[in-house]
């Protein structure tokens, strides 16, 4: 099958899709969870209904401003504070407790001071940095070839734009954060997104070495080898993240729709995104080689 | 028998094995069939062997994280802005030191302490499991250490402490030294101008009296003092092994370089989110797993169900190992293995795919040996990847530059895991089972 032939089709819809990501980036930004702001989370689970109203209230007597509060699950509230004292988070279970005359129990408490943000932030990007830097030097080894290595980080970034630009959308409409977390799902997955690449480019490499061809009939021959396969992996990757987003409870939630994008997009990536960007790249150096040669010969 | 079934037999052995080590500790047995009723708990027991001077102990339980057991995680940052830079390294340690005692006090029983430096900041990771009053532990880890010399008064049983005017604040530092003429290990104490003139005073005042130094009123060394010591300095001696005197001089320097800490960050799970995490947990894998199962079978008939009992068995290896690594279970540790549940057939559909071309040339038993050689190569560049992002994110070495939590890290070691155990299901399992299956076939 001809898969090189619809080319302007796979382009086209990457960047709709990241186009998507990066309006909502920019109209509506990241949220940013406590690990990176600074704040605290506290979460109760009551032992009947309550009014968020009024329980927020009662928090804002003590001169504590409520940023936001959200349901859990029944009756569990999660209340998001700015950075708070250990005796705060005593006078606030005491206060809701009297208000509301039920029982309460304290599932979490995290409270992260200002200093820690700017810290991991950093952290972060040296992480990002070296583990993207490790694929590279491993692709470019592997294939000896900066073509390969490149195209293949180049849809590395291609996933990770999506999978942010797809954050700044479910931050706006399901207030979906960013956390330590999605950091970690962002690093699986790009290696996830290598994963797939390095697939297809070593059945390019095989049938290089044994049939030869012009890398465009090698790409194509190797899509068709590989693409069910590829399909097939990210269904099965795919059953169980969806059954930990819709089963596996509020904490992995978010972090298993992060995993999810980043394999869709992943999936998606190595065969158009990847693969495309290699062989324009192969045609366009034998184009200026050849207009070379021709002024050569004149 | 073939080679191929001999391996066969000796992988299942190894199931059996990790079986028993992964089945939960007590599982209740309810049959009620007409007639009989059976009612009974089977007890996994552990294991228990003696064997001339080796012994073996090991409970075969899984080791929660926090965020499953439910405790707290805090962090402290040290304020060692009032100690000269060389003697930081010994502050520090001080601290850390100083908050395990305490730690311990509260009775937690496997606290976890560790120090963190970044861009000049030091920090004290304090982890409790199972703490519920977090506010008292948190209250007095944060204290300063405060340290006093005590004289003993009385005789016989009537013995009382007294404590003195002489304190941390007035000894300059503790060392370890050797004795020059036992050549054993002493703590050599070196006091400030005033301190010397105190000690000199309650040395004279007590020969051959012990000398008790309390670090938070808690005794650490009674040593007794041989004569009066003037001039600030003074050794500790006796039958201390090298790490009982550095113990000592680490304690007293924790006195002498008192470090204010102050609590920068702090995550508590109460134990009731992370039972129904756990529940949420399993429920989502089997319901994953049922699915991977039939979509295998589905897709690849009996090839599939060749690759659903290498998945099985990949799971009692894969909980049988964390049992006996251990491996420190958290939330996103089960997320983790799920994954590596949805990769692990990877590598069967990688052969199963190249199978179907492959059986296009070659008769049945040869496309599989071929497919099973080719497919190897892809499968190992392209589960390294992988590997390298879960090292960068499970920090094995403790890098300062790089984010280390105990949630994150879980998270990469099941990940990490679960490929290498995979990788040897999906091809020395599977393969093994298919030569047993596909032989049987021809004769």
């Amino acid at each position: 099958m001809n898969w090189m032939r619809y080319r302007l089709v796979y382009l086209t819809i990457s960047l709709v899709v990241i186009g998507v990501g990066v309006f909502s980036l920019l109209k509506w930004g990241l949220r940013l969870g406590v690990d990176f702001t600074g704040g605290s989370n506290l979460e109760y689970k009551f032992s009947q209904n309550i009014s968020t109203e009024v329980a927020s209230q009662e928090i804002e007597n003590l001169g504590i401003n409520v940023t936001s509060v959200q349901s859990t699950g029944d009756n569990s509230y999660l209340f998001k504070l700015p950075y708070i004292s250990q005796d705060d988070e005593e006078k606030i279970t005491g206060a809701l407790k009297e208000k509301t005359k039920t029982d309460i129990t304290l599932l979490r408490f995290e409270n992260v001071g200002p200093a820690i943000g700017p810290e991991l932030i950093k952290k972060t990007i040296y992480a990002i940095v070296i583990s993207a830097g490790m694929i590279l030097l491993w692709v470019a080894y592997q294939f000896k070839s900066i073509k390969f290595g490149t195209s293949a980080v180049l849809a590395m970034f291609h996933d990770s734009l999506v999978l942010i630009g797809s954050y700044a959308l479910f931050g706006h409409i399901w207030k979906a954060e960013i956390d330590f977390l999605f950091v970690t799902a962002m690093l699986t997955i790009l290696s996830f997104s290598v994963h797939d690449t390095i697939v297809v480019y070593d059945r390019i490499r095989e049938t290089q070495r044994k049939v030869g061809g012009s890398l465009m009939d090698l790409a194509n021959k190797a899509l068709t080898q590989t693409m069910v396969r590829s399909l097939n992996n990210s269904f099965t990757i795919i059953f169980m993240l969806t059954a930990l987003i819709l089963l596996g409870g509020t904490t992995v939630k978010w972090f298993a729709a992060a995993l999810f994008v980043g394999t869709v997009s992943g999936t998606y990536s190595s065969p158009f995104v990847a693969v495309p960007l290699l062989v324009t790249w192969d045609e366009i150096e034998k184009k200026v080689k050849s207009i070379k040669s021709m002024r050569k010969k004149s | 028998m073939s080679n191929a079934a001999k391996k066969l037999i000796a992988i299942l052995l190894l199931t059996l094995v990790a079986l028993f080590i992964s089945l939960p500790k007590e599982i209740p047995i309810k049959i009620n069939l007409i007639g009989t009723k059976i009612d009974k708990t089977f007890t996994r027991p552990d294991l228990n062997i003696n064997f001339g001077k080796v012994s073996i102990h090991k409970n075969f339980d899984l080791v929660l994280g926090l965020d499953l057991a439910g405790g707290s995680h805090l962090v402290f940052e040290a304020d060692l802005s009032g100690i000269e830079a060389e003697r930081r390294e010994t502050a520090i340690s001080g601290v850390r030191n100083v908050i395990e005692r305490r730690v311990n006090l509260f009775g937690v029983s496997e606290p976890n302490i560790q120090i963190s430096t970044f861009e000049g900041k030091e920090r004290i990771n304090v982890e409790l499991p199972g703490v519920n009053n977090t506010k008292d532990a948190i209250n007095l880890i944060g204290r300063v250490a405060f340290l006093t010399f005590a004289e003993v008064e009385g005789e016989g049983d009537k013995q009382t402490l007294k404590l003195t005017n002489l304190t941390g604040a007035d000894l300059k530092s503790a060392t370890v030294v050797f004795d020059q003429t036992t050549g054993k290990p002493a703590v050599s104490l070196e006091f400030t101008s005033e301190g010397a003139n105190k000690f000199e005073d309650l040395t004279g005042k007590n020969v051959g009296k012990p000398l008790p130094i309390l670090l938070d009123g808690q005794l650490v060394s009674a040593p007794v003092v041989q004569e009066k010591i003037s001039g600030g300095n003074a050794q500790i001696t006796g039958t201390f092994t090298l790490d009982e005197a550095k113990n000592l001089a680490i304690q007293l320097n924790a006195g002498a370089l008192p470090v204010p800490v102050k609590l920068v960050e702090q995550r508590t799970v109460g134990a009731t989110l992370g039972s129904e995490s756990i529940k949420a947990s399993v429920k989502a894998g089997i319901v994953g797993l049922v699915m991977v199962l039939l979509f295998m079978i589905l897709s690849y008939g009996k090839l599939g169900l060749v690759a659903d009992v290498a998945l099985i068995i990949f799971g009692i290896l894969t909980l049988a190992l964390y049992k006996l690594i251990p491996v420190v279970l958290t939330l996103p540790g089960i997320a983790g293995f799920l994954l590596s549940v949805g990769m692990a057939v990877d590598s069967n559909i990688l052969i199963f795919e190249r199978f179907k071309e492959e059986r296009k040339r070659r008769p049945i038993y040869d496309a599989l040996e071929v497919s099973f050689g080719r497919a190897w190569d892809s499968i190992r560049d392209a589960n390294i990847a992988t590997l390298v992002t879960a090292f960068i994110l499970a920090n094995p070495l403790d890098w300062s530059f790089l984010h280390t939590s105990g949630p994150v890290r879980g998270f990469a070691i099941t990940l990490a895991l679960g490929i290498g155990i995979s990788l040897f299901t999906g091809i020395v399992v599977s393969r093994n089972l298919l030569r047993v299956f596909i032989k049987e076939k021809k004769s």
